[in-house]
């Protein structure tokens, strides 16, 4: 297949593992640890255990699985939020595939609509519209969740709903944004991390001006990668010869996809739609201050948080859950204590074991590891 | 019905039935055993083929039943008469039987097009003669309009199987090799296309047919053959993950090996679905000795549906009862038994 098979070339793959065994004897290691990468991106983590990745970087590497699942960080609470707008009479509740499985206090939406809830999986913003306006008797709500890869698309969304003066259409808004909540991370004292390989669907967006305070502040090597095998090892390879020769900077491996300034409309749309929250809170991870966005006063029509008057649910996670330190690289997956006993792929109980870009479902169905003992 | 060992209560979670438990995967066979077995359990049922074997005189029967629910009717390379005669008859034939008889009954919505019910009679008709099968005796129920989802079929079938031949996937040992019949994952990707929402237009068409033939040739002229099985919900891994927990053998496949469609890859790219995941309706999976392996695939590859048979792996001793992938670059990876429909992923 063009533009995938060239990023998948297993010589090109082996010379950048023998080029990353090199540059590591340059690297110093902590005595206790090994070396902590963190990919930020959940799509980063699939393809990591997809290929195989982790397995075959040197020992003195492993992989901490980061924050950005736009699934594994949803609060119960939102869930909550969601089925009970789906329950509602005359609602049509729409979202992406893989939201629909995420466990609330009451189950997820999958199990709202085998209770009777008409919810609807759908693969744009846009297919909700249609629905609505091909069902004017209906209310047809989105829940529109994700990082900023996913914001331009909901909010141009909202702008092309205003333009067709659709009224029974509102979201749930639950976007998020990466920059605080790596900020959150780096502010921990207890986190450990050595180097981030950078999310590449979000930098699209935002462009690589927002990392900058990484380097600047915290001292860490920071490398905006692709999604394909080569470019994540590529990518690794980077960040260890910042590390090598002792420096700390931006680098843009995806320059292919990733403008450095981002996408100005789509920013635009964002801007037009969208406002700071005040904070956000997200699972695993608590409250964060300024994480997050909500529409402007001018689309609250549009907010079905405000046209169901909702109260948004505050349920705290499961006690046993320890997500929060796997993804501040405090801990390995296989070391929660609920890992592949109460908590599976198919008894989710924390939020990384929910989507497939989650760390503990990612190890739990790909890791090699796991069927070593 | 998928495949068990035991009958198990206390498997099923939840207090409802759930679209996973039709799925194919692990929480159909913890319904299965929990529900169904627990209360039936009889020797022939517990082993939980693809048919139940049953001594007449001095033949040896299979017996098998499947029914149909597909969205849309009509897809691309067949529809839901197609498939529900093919469906049946594949599943006899992995078992190493020659189809004989058919039945097929339709649950069907009031108000259904008389010209739809006489459009998949004929391609019934047209699969049957195919198969060289006969459909026997069959029946039918009209319900009301918002009870069913346009029609329903069931088809129960009766095969003949050779006497000596023994294929069981308890057979398989370390050494021996696997292979598919087929490029996979064409029928799973057509109908999402097919559905439409997806806004995709590709070439792609279902892989709806027989495979009696090719299956029969097998058991015929491949001594060393140990076990066939239709790769259809669940896909090519859950077949696998069956074997292995089977034969209590460790299946290793090779990602470069495996035949795909471009376009089944194009679209299993954009939705972040594997295509050893999805649904087969024209391909199966055999388990070959050694020696007898490159022989098999040659047959195959003569035959119609068979162009891209492929070894894709072997089978070893150890780690007991998994399916695992040598990825593209050399790394590895565990290949888990499916729980419900695979789920597109946001970004």
């Amino acid at each position: 297949m063009k533009y995938a098979d060239e990023f998948r070339d297993p010589e090109k793959a082996r010379a950048l593992i023998d080029a990353i065994d090199l540059t590591l004897k340059r690297v110093s290691i902590p005595d206790d640890r090994p070396l902590h990468i963190m990919e930020v991106c959940g799509g980063h983590t699939h393809s990591i255990f997809r290929y195989g990745l982790q397995r075959m970087v040197p020992e003195s590497i492993e992989f901490v699985h980061g924050p950005g699942c736009p699934v594994c960080v949803l609060p119960m609470g939102r869930v909550d939020d969601c089925v009970t707008i789906a329950e509602k009479e005359g609602v049509i509740f729409t979202t992406f595939g893989d939201a629909m499985r995420v466990p609330g206090s009451k189950g997820s939406l999958l199990q709202a609509r085998t209770g009777g809830a008409d919810v609807r999986m759908v693969y744009s913003p846009l297919d909700a519209l249609a629905l609505a306006e091909k069902n004017p008797h209906s209310e047809v709500v989105f829940f529109a969740l994700g990082f900023e890869t996913t914001m331009p698309s909901t909010a141009l969304t909202i702008l092309e709903a205003k333009r067709r003066g659709v009224s029974n259409f509102s979201m749930i808004c639950q976007h998020i944004t990466i920059i605080p909540t790596l900020k959150a991370l780096l502010d921990d004292p207890q986190a450990q991390i050595d180097g981030f390989i950078g999310p590449g669907h979000v930098s699209m967006v935002i462009g690589n001006r927002g990392y900058d305070f990484i380097p600047a502040e915290h001292n860490k090597p920071f490398v905006v990668a692709g999604f394909e095998p080569l470019d994540l090892l590529q990518s690794l390879l980077m960040v260890l010869t910042q590390l090598a020769e002792g420096r700390a900077t931006v680098e843009n491996q995806y320059a292919r996809i990733v403008p450095e300034d981002g996408n100005a409309e789509a920013m635009r749309a964002i801007a037009e739609v969208y406002e700071q929250r005040e904070h956000c809170d997200w699972r695993g991870l608590g409250n964060i201050e300024a994480s997050g966005v909500r529409f402007r006063k001018e689309y609250h029509h549009f907010d079905a948080e405000l046209k169901f008057g909702l109260v948004q649910a505050q349920v705290p996670d499961p006690a046993i859950c320890q997500c929060g330190d796997v993804v501040r690289g405090i801990i390995k997956p296989t070391q929660c204590a609920a890992y592949g006993k109460q908590c599976t792929p198919q008894t989710p109980l924390g939020a990384l074991m929910v989507s497939s870009e989650g760390a503990c479902a990612a190890y739990h169905q790909f890791d090699a590891a796991g069927i070593d003992h | 019905m998928t495949r068990s060992h035991q009958s198990q209560t206390g498997k099923v979670r939840g207090t409802t039935v759930t679209l996973a438990h039709g799925a194919g995967g692990r929480s159909m066979q913890d319904l299965i055993d929990d529900v169904f077995l627990s209360e039936f359990g009889s020797n022939n049922l517990s082993d939980l083929n693809d048919s139940a074997y049953i001594e007449a005189g001095t033949h040896t029967l299979a017996f098998t039943t499947d029914s149909f629910v597909i969205d849309p009717i009509f897809f691309p390379g067949g529809d839901i008469g197609k498939l529900a005669v093919y469906g049946t008859v594949n599943d006899l034939a992995v078992s190493g039987a020659q189809p004989v008889a058919l039945s097929f009954s339709i649950i069907v919505e009031e108000g259904f097009a008389i010209s739809d019910l006489r459009q998949i009679a004929r391609s019934a008709r047209a699969a049957a003669d195919e198969a060289n099968v006969s459909i026997v005796t069959g029946d039918t129920k009209v319900v009301n309009r918002g009870c069913a989802d346009g029609i329903f079929i069931n088809t129960a079938g009766i095969g003949e199987i050779p006497a000596g031949l023994d294929l069981s996937p308890r057979h398989i040992s370390a050494g021996d090799r696997v292979l598919v019949s087929n490029s996979i994952g064409e029928h799973g990707a057509a109908i999402m296309v097919a559905r439409g929402d997806l806004g995709l237009e590709t070439e792609l068409i279902s892989d709806c047919r027989s495979i009696v033939s090719m299956c029969t040739t097998l058991a015929q002229s491949i001594p060393g053959l140990r076990a066939m099985r239709d790769a259809t919900r669940g896909g090519v891994a859950a077949v696998l993950n069956e074997f292995a927990a089977a034969s209590g053998t460790a299946f290793f496949i090779d990602e470069t090996s495996l035949p795909l469609m471009p376009e089944v890859r194009g679209v299993s790219e954009i939705l972040g679905l594997d295509p050893l995941y999805l649904a087969n309706e024209g391909l199966f999976v055999a388990v070959v000795n050694e020696a007898d392996a490159d022989a098999a695939v040659a047959l195959l590859r003569e035959m119609p549906g068979g162009e891209n048979a492929t070894l894709i792996g072997e089978v070893r001793p150890d780690p007991a009862g998994v399916l695992i992938m040598n990825a593209l670059l050399g790394g590895q990876r565990l290949v888990d038994m499916p729980d419900g429909d695979q789920l597109p992923r946001i970004c």
